[in-house]
């Protein structure tokens, strides 16, 4: 078997280099490091023109592959190892190919290890990294194809043939008929990594959420964006207290509203990153959308955990009077304080009820009380007592979101209004570059809500009585130690921040337009185009259309590009057509005379005019350029009329 | 009408060269196109008598060499000899001054003369004690060998080999032909009483009328995938140098103006291949491939464009 040329095993390795890089990001180091050392060693081998290693060294190799990857997972079987395992194998795939055969299995291993990094990722930047790659392989196939090349002319044939197979592409992306979530279980450590609110909250919870700049969802208005002080995004809420934590209480859901909406209306478009939990983070108060759930806590909620970025399109009516008349079972709840725990609070709220007249006054007491106090709001508080509450609104006086909202909404029933905690998300950015609300982990927030007669619950936020700058400006704004907010989230970077603003905003486009095409999309862009019936089967059936419309457009295109250009080699095409029709094909490297003189041998009978054709066509092809006008007609009329028996 | 004069000349050539039509049409392009002619066969099928046959037939100035181990450059371009009248060295020309010189037998003698001889056919000139003398106008050279494997003999290197436009076998006379040579009359005896077919000036203008054969677009893109091919193609391992493309080109031109046409078909190109890339090419693989086959591999593995 004639052994590989050096560019080819020179397009073959950047192949594999450029397939592999990306994982690096997620592959142990070790492996790694190993498929680095073993594709170093392949180009050496290369460079050199040396011989591959024995197989009885490769088997070893591989054996320590395999050992590799079972040390770092303990199994073979789920994503992380098979990655692993395939990005060790094929680098000692290629230092076994020396043959066209291995070279072309090796560039279809590539092709799967482009696709698999969007097992991990689906960013745009993994695309082009993932398109890096495909190019090269590309280049490898062309390369084991055709004879030695220089690098610049393959590397344009190689661009080339994407660019061809991008109306393909757009068809099938547009077209191919899609289902909702993954098509295929994906192994059960996919989600293992997704960061965000939990149901339920402990002192610091939500502090640490705060800590990373992941965007927890955008959203789009249209028309302007509410203000600040209206950007409350409504996860968890968490009623029961058991001294510690804080945790959800039994909840009612149905698929309408537990309310009337009413007052102004906020129509817009959130776009939710996954974060493998049924609460969706609508701002308060969600109106009545379809297939999806409500909470009797005002939760908008959906069937399934959120494990793929959602797009939905949700409208928000912040005025509207929410638990006007609340189940009794529900402000028992709301009530209860675990016996035992913070005396001086409970102290405290007994106080704050003697001294209003009024249930509807003891909110706003409570609230001056903090302010009063003179707590600080940070990121790092001092660590606290048993009694948690007790010590932060007595003793250290230092404390996060969190710690506001249990030590009122604890204040609250101690004075006998129902009254619980609601985490979710709080402000946001606008992005000036598209406009739209970036919301970010680090702006996680919890805020109380209390419930009074004839009013029903409504939002009271601690934080805004000691730090009135959260609300308003975010949290950047409201701490005094910036240094402890991760880098993106800092204010004190304006190029930083312009430059993050643009990225997001490419990066929301691409979220919206490329992974958050989904069947709603897909049937809308359908219907646009004027197809009523959005079945599957109509689905595939213009998908079939169009592939076939691309196709017979690339074919035609590459028909005019390979056939001669001009009517003179149209007419002899179509002579030599209607000659192998017959029976009597031309051979590729035949000259038009030879052509005539062997049929004239062999088949007499078949095509008598066929000399003078011939030599019409060889003086008017290589003859000198004015050939006169009766001969071309002639060649013209007598090829037209030419039917071979 | 140069084509007519072409005509005459192979016809007449081949009444003497019986049943060799197309190697005598070879050789006759081979001169058209100016370019020297290795003619490589067993002893005795007639390759002197071709060369003869020409320099009559041309009406050229015609000399001939037979190599051997034991000759020397200045056997072939002459010597300078002590002239005691005027008391200095005259330079004897030696039988290279000719227009049509025939090396019988050129690898019979060692690489030193073989490549005196093969410096003159490429510069046109001979240099000897520090002097420079042209060649006469036109100046050919037939060389004739024997196949390498014949004992005694020093094969030509390829460089040298790529100095000859061509390289041509004759081959066994078939039946009819053989009978037609033992029936009829002595071939030298014929030779020496050929006429020359051309008058003054029309060798000349049939050169002048080989240049000027049309070459249109279509057959430089013909040409130049052939090249291509045989550098970068599979199948061979040594392709051919610009000189052979330039060489094609020009008896593919010949090969044209001898069927009478003022232009060049792909099928010329095809037709001069064997002679002209046959001793240039190498393929891959263990045996060795004839001129004839090489030729073919290269032929059917480009399409005409």
């Amino acid at each position: 078997m004639p052994s590989l040329r050096r560019d080819q095993v020179g397009w073959l390795l950047a192949g594999s280099a450029l397939t592999l890089a990306p994982h690096a990001s997620h592959l142990p180091p070790a492996i790694s490091a190993l498929c680095a050392l073993l594709l170093v060693w392949r180009g050496f081998i290369n460079q050199r023109g040396s011989r591959l290693p024995h197989r009885g060294l490769l088997v070893v190799l591989a054996a320590g592959v395999v050992g590799a990857v079972l040390l770092e997972f303990h199994q073979f079987f789920g994503k992380e190892p098979g990655i692993a395992l395939l990005a060790g194998l094929l680098s000692l795939k290629l230092l076994e190919t020396d043959s066209l055969r291995d070279a072309r299995a090796a560039v279809l291993l590539s092709f799967f290890m482009q696709l698999g990094q969007f097992l991990y990722q689906q960013n745009m930047a993994i695309a082009a990294l993932a398109l890096l790659g495909t190019f090269a392989s590309i280049g490898t196939l062309l390369a084991l194809q055709g004879r030695a090349e220089a690098f610049a002319p393959r590397a344009a044939a190689a661009a080339r043939l994407l660019l061809q197979a991008l109306p393909l592409m757009l068809v099938l992306f547009l077209l191919f008929p899609r289902v909702q979530g993954p098509l295929w279980g994906l192994p059960a450590d996919a989600y293992s990594a997704v960061s965000g609110l939990s149901d339920d909250m402990r002192p610091g919870d939500i502090a640490r959420v705060s800590e990373s700049a992941a965007i927890a969802f955008r959203a789009a208005f249209e028309g302007d964006p509410p203000p600040p002080a209206e950007r409350y995004w409504r996860g968890p809420v968490l009623t029961r207290f058991d001294g510690r934590s804080w945790r959800p209480g039994p909840s009612r859901r149905q698929d309408q509203p537990f309310y009337r909406s009413s007052g102004i209306a906020r129509p817009y478009t959130l776009t939710l990153e996954p974060h493998n939990q049924h609460w969706l983070l609508a701002m308060d108060f969600p109106g009545p959308a379809d297939g999806l759930v409500y909470g009797d806590d005002f939760r908008l909620l959906s069937r399934e955990p959120v494990r793929n970025r959602l797009r939905l399109e949700l409208v928000a009516h912040p005025a509207t009077p929410v638990g006007l008349a609340e189940d009794p079972r529900t402000l028992r709840e709301a009530l209860a304080l675990p016996p035992g725990f913070n005396p001086r609070t409970r102290a405290l709220g007994e106080q704050l009820r003697a001294a209003a007249g009024r249930a509807d006054d003891i909110p706003a007491l409570a609230i001056r009380h903090f302010r009063d106090s003179r707590l600080a709001y940070t990121l790092a508080p001092a660590p606290l007592s048993r009694n948690d509450v007790d010590s932060f609104l007595f003793d250290t006086k230092q404390g996060f979101c969190e710690h506001f909202a249990a030590a009122f909404v604890v204040t609250m029933r101690a004075a006998g209004v129902p009254a619980r905690v609601v985490t979710g998300y709080q402000g946001g950015e606008i992005n000036p570059v598209d406009g739209t609300l970036v919301v970010r982990q680090s702006d996680a927030h919890a805020w109380a809500e209390v419930w009074l007669e004839a009013r029903g619950w409504l939002r009271v936020d601690p934080t805004a009585a000691s730090a009135p700058r959260r609300i308003d400006g975010g949290l950047a704004a409201a701490l005094p130690d910036m240094a402890r907010l991760p880098l993106l989230a800092r204010s004190d970077l304006p190029w930083l921040r312009a430059l993050r603003d643009r990225v997001d905003a490419v990066n929301n486009s691409w979220n919206q337009w490329v992974l958050g095409y989904n069947p709603a999309r897909q049937q809308a862009l359908v219907a646009s185009l004027g197809f009523g019936d959005t079945g599957w089967q109509s689905l595939t059936a213009l998908m079939a259309g169009s592939c076939a419309v691309v196709m017979g457009g690339l074919t035609l295109w590459a028909l005019r590009r390979m056939r001669p250009g001009d009517a003179i080699d149209r007419s002899w095409s179509r002579v030599c057509r209607r000659l192998a029709a017959a029976g009597h094909p031309r051979h590729a490297w035949e000259g038009p005379l030879d052509y005539a003189g062997r049929l004239a041998r062999e088949a007499p009978e078949a095509a008598p005019e066929l000399a003078l054709i011939a030599a019409d066509y060889a003086r008017l092809r290589y003859g000198p350029t004015p050939a006169d006008t009766a001969l071309l007609q002639r060649f013209h009329h007598s090829s037209r009329k030419f039917r071979p028996r | 009408m140069p084509s007519r004069i072409a005509r005459r000349l192979t016809d007449a050539a081949s009444r003497i060269i019986l049943g060799k039509d197309h190697a005598v049409r070879l050789a006759l392009a081979c001169i058209l196109a100016r370019g020297h002619l290795l003619i490589e066969d067993i002893p005795g099928v007639g390759k002197t008598t071709l060369a003869h046959v020409l320099a009559r037939l041309l009406g050229l100035q015609f000399q001939r060499i037979q190599f051997t181990s034991d000759m020397l450059p200045a056997d072939i371009i002459g010597v300078s000899v002590f002239d005691q009248r005027d008391a200095s060295f005259r330079f004897h020309p030696g039988p290279a001054f000719a227009q049509l010189l025939l090396a019988d037998e050129i690898n019979r003698a060692t690489p030193k003369a073989q490549s005196a001889l093969l410096e003159a056919m490429e510069e046109r000139q001979i240099s000897a004690e520090g002097q420079t003398w042209r060649l006469p106008e036109p100046f050919f050279v037939i060389a004739t060998q024997n196949p390498a494997d014949q004992i005694g003999t020093f094969p030509l290197p390829e460089s040298q080999l790529d100095r000859f436009l061509m390289r041509i076998s004759l081959g066994y006379p078939d039946r009819a032909a053989e009978r037609a040579l033992l029936a009829g009359e002595d071939r030298r005896e014929l030779v020496a009483h050929l006429p020359t077919e051309l008058q003054p000036g029309e060798l000349d203008s049939l050169f002048e009328a080989a240049r000027h054969i049309h070459v249109g677009p279509r057959l430089l893109d013909y040409v130049q995938a052939l090249l291509e091919h045989s550098r970068a193609g599979a199948g061979f391992s040594l392709g051919l140098s610009p000189r052979a493309g330039l060489g094609l080109l020009a008896a593919a031109r010949a090969w044209a103006l001898l069927g009478g046409r003022d232009h060049v078909l792909p099928e010329d190109v095809q037709a001069v291949l064997p002679a002209v890339a046959g001793h240039r090419l190498r393929a891959t693989g263990d045996t060795p491939l004839g001129p004839d086959a090489l030729a073919r591999r290269l032929v059917e593995a480009v399409p005409l464009p």
